[in-house]
């Protein structure tokens, strides 16, 4: 009698164990993105097909991101991983990748996207040497800057969505072509505002913007971080400081995540506009979305050399 | 092609009257709609490959404005990979290499370290005094096929002007065998403890805790199996098994046959807002002790050396807890660790003073625990500055206090207690200056010890854990 109840027990246990394990792969296809800007990508392509959660926000510096542990159980669920790769996530998604138990999102398995490797780098260093600052030997990885690329991205980001979920392919692909109308659409609309950039000199603090100037024709002359990754010295901002007095910028960016200190001094001793840019979307209120990202960026911009229309 | 079907479906579908009118030109009206839609779809395919060719074109060109030392070389854009190597040694793994080393002043002379009430094994001890080389640990790993990862890491450091290399990590990690589970095998850091499945490069201050040199020798590694499962759940959920050899300090001085040591552990983790980060954990360690080398120093009896050995079980208790603060995560500017981590040990056994004529033992039950919390403030980029708190107590009994005092399991009227602090200066991601300071009531009187330490990496950039 004792051993019946046992074993009743026992089986109701197990389907409970089992639904646990089998719901969440019935439902919707799991995203987990390392940036923000991936995760409104694929938000935009999989519509409600898809959840997506998001490591990192625009307020975080994505080279330096622990491997948290609400990190690794997100990874754990995930269906598909969409990170910038070319090193960027380096310090943490490795040790999220092995901790996580989940062989759907593994280096070189369908679910493991990564957007570096679908788009031509630049700024591919000719040497590798550490003496010269934290580089990537792959190219620079802030490629979402450049909408032209991300459209790329957003080409075999909906491919890959509907090769790990075939049976809404017809809808992702559907979803890519209106993205990709509004995004042409919305290409040309900042091209022709950002006419009056073509050509303007900068200094940045990092070469987080080397897309954006590469798209906009804006012309990069000095950088603050003597070299990338380590922070700017004292004596580094001296000599900038000479070097652009001689020959003048119109502008100083930095990302928003970035220390606002070291651009904000020279700005103020060159008497130029020091601009603190979102590098990804969301990082200030009303640019959640790629489109309304991408036009404060621009707005940003002609705001700062004083040419907005 | 799509298209056309669907303009075909459409076409069926429409009003049985106006087909039954004229059923000929309904199908040739059919026909021509699927040959339009046809032809725009072809249009469409040919505008989407100009565009791309376009904007191909246009990121050439961007590339050729770039500044020479940014340009990129000529190559064919990527397709699905990045580029063509036909390299074998593309293929080589990811080799990583520490170079550590030290200045050390001691008030006191650091051969006479001892921890009262606890058994220096493994590791143990003050750093040598003056100038030496720590750890160099040279570190080879990567992903041995699409099940397999591995890694090898050497540790040589001098010992009596020796040089001794130990092997610290060998092992093979399964690659995603699903369901949240993993296998790892070979020899590596056990999951007792959170500073255990640390590399010393990666530790906050320049010597272990005390509770890890009372305890564990340092550090706790072993040959052995670890299997751990990660819960499919938004909170972290790990629990995992590790059983070992048993060959290594504290399970014993002599390899069983079997199963040595178990270990059980259970971690758990979460963020609290964008700004907090926390994880926790508890372990249970079971070994059955043989023959181990106890007290880290043996007498000079007059017949040779003599060294009390343990033998009998040995249960551990551990839990551990991690917080980190950041202003909205962003760990680049400031950030905050909070750690702390308290171990219990319980010892049965027999204590026998091996080389001893006649031969010294006896019964021993020992009861040794400890903590140690520690706070690290990373206040601009490149600076950092911590705090170390330790503690530690034992209640050792045993029918012969004689034998005891000679493994230096008797406490002699004072616990051992130590405070330190440490500032660091990270010039880069690689490379790290580190000036610390304990005030160490470890042993008798008060020692003041002082350390600068440098730590360097050369080669592959290791991901960090939590």
């Amino acid at each position: 009698m004792m051993r019946v109840q046992w074993q009743r027990l026992w089986s109701k246990w197990m389907v409970a164990a089992l639904a646990m394990v089998a719901l969440p792969a019935a439902a919707e296809l799991r995203v987990f993105a390392c940036e923000p800007e991936w995760a409104a990508l694929a938000a935009a392509l999989g519509g409600d097909r898809v959840s997506v959660d998001t490591a990192t926000t625009a307020a975080q510096d994505p080279h330096y991101v622990q491997a948290r542990p609400g990190l690794i159980a997100l990874v754990r669920r995930a269906d598909l991983l969409v990170c910038t790769g070319a090193d960027l996530e380096a310090g943490w998604l490795p040790l999220l990748l092995r901790k996580s138990g989940n062989s759907a999102i593994q280096p070189g398995r369908p679910g493991h996207f990564l957007a570096a490797e679908q788009v031509r780098l630049l700024a591919v260093p000719e040497r590798l040497d550490r003496a010269l600052g934290d580089i990537h030997a792959a190219g620079n990885p802030h490629l979402a800057l450049d909408p032209r690329r991300l459209l790329s991205v957003a080409e075999r980001l909906a491919e890959r969505m509907a090769a790990i979920d075939p049976e809404h392919a017809a809808a992702y692909r559907e979803r890519l072509a209106g993205f990709r109308n509004r995004w042409q659409a919305a290409i040309s609309r900042w091209e022709a505002q950002a006419a009056p950039l073509r050509g303007r000199r900068v200094a940045v603090h990092h070469p987080t913007f080397t897309y954006l100037e590469a798209w906009l024709g804006l012309e990069r002359v000095a950088m603050l971080e003597p070299r990338p990754g380590v922070p700017p010295s004292s004596g580094h901002l001296a000599e900038l400081l000479e070097k652009l007095r001689a020959e003048p910028v119109d502008l100083i960016l930095h990302a928003s995540h970035e220390n606002a200190r070291p651009a904000g001094w020279l700005a103020g001793k060159i008497g130029v506009p020091a601009l603190a840019l979102p590098a990804s979307p969301g990082g200030s209120p009303g640019v959640g979305t790629l489109e309304s990202w991408m036009d404060a960026l621009v707005a940003d911009l002609l705001h700062a050399i004083g040419a907005e229309g | 092609m799509n298209k056309a079907i669907r303009a075909a479906a459409l076409v069926a579908a429409l009003p049985w009257n106006s087909a039954a009118a004229d059923p000929a030109a309904a199908s040739l009206r059919a026909e021509l709609d699927a040959l339009k839609a046809d032809y725009e779809a072809r249009i469409q395919a040919l505008e989407a490959r100009l565009a791309r060719q376009e904007e191909q074109l246009r990121a050439q060109q961007d590339e050729a404005r770039e500044a020479p030392a940014q340009r990129v070389a000529a190559v064919a854009p990527a397709t699905a990979g990045t580029r063509a190597f036909s390299n074998a040694n593309a293929f080589n793994p990811q080799i990583s290499l520490i170079l550590d080393g030290r200045m050390a002043s001691f008030d006191r002379d650091p051969e006479d370290y001892r921890l009262p009430g606890f058994a220096l094994g493994g590791e143990a001890g003050l750093f040598e005094e003056g100038m030496s080389i720590g750890h160099t640990e040279l570190s080879v790993s990567a992903n041995i096929d699409h099940l397999f990862f591995g890694r090898f890491t050497a540790a040589m450091a001098e010992e009596d002007g020796e040089t001794e290399v130990e092997v610290e990590e060998a092992f093979f990690e399964t690659l995603g065998l699903g369901k949240g589970f993993t296998i790892r095998g070979g020899r590596f850091f056990s999951a007792v403890g959170y500073l255990n499945q640390q590399h010393e490069h990666a530790w906050d201050f320049a010597d272990a805790p005390l509770v890890y040199a009372g305890l564990w020798g340092n550090k706790y590694l072993d040959d052995g199996v670890r299997l751990s499962w990660v819960a499919p759940t938004s909170m972290l959920v790990e629990l995992g098994a590790e059983v070992f050899a048993g060959a290594r300090f504290p399970a014993g001085g002599e390899r069983d046959s079997g199963v040595g040591a178990r270990v059980l552990f259970a971690n758990f983790g979460g963020d609290w807002g964008a700004s907090h980060s926390w994880q926790t954990g508890l372990s249970h360690y079971a070994a059955d002790v043989e023959a181990r080398a106890a007290g880290g120093h043996g007498h000079g009896g007059e017949g040779g050396e003599e060294t009390p050995t343990f033998t009998g079980d040995s249960d551990a208790w551990g839990a551990n807890l991690v917080y980190k603060w950041a202003p909205r995560g962003n760990y680049r500017q400031r950030n905050f660790k909070l750690q702390a981590e308290y171990f219990a040990v319980d010892e049965d056994g027999d204590l026998v003073v091996a080389g001893s004529d006649p031969l010294e033992f006896s019964s021993l039950d020992g009861d040794q625990q400890g903590f140690y919390l520690q706070g690290v403030y990373q206040f601009q980029p490149q600076w950092r500055l911590g705090l170390r708190y330790d503690r530690l107590w034992s209640d050792n009994h045993g029918s012969d206090p004689e034998v005891l005092a000679e493994a230096d399991l008797l406490a002699e009227g004072g616990d051992p207690e130590r405070w330190s602090a440490m500032f660091e200066w990270l010039p880069s991601e690689f490379s790290r200056l580190r000036l610390q300071y304990n005030r160490d009531d470890s042993y008798r009187s008060r020692d003041h010890q002082w350390f600068l330490q440098y730590t360097h990496s050369l080669g592959a950039h290791g991901a960090h854990r939590f």
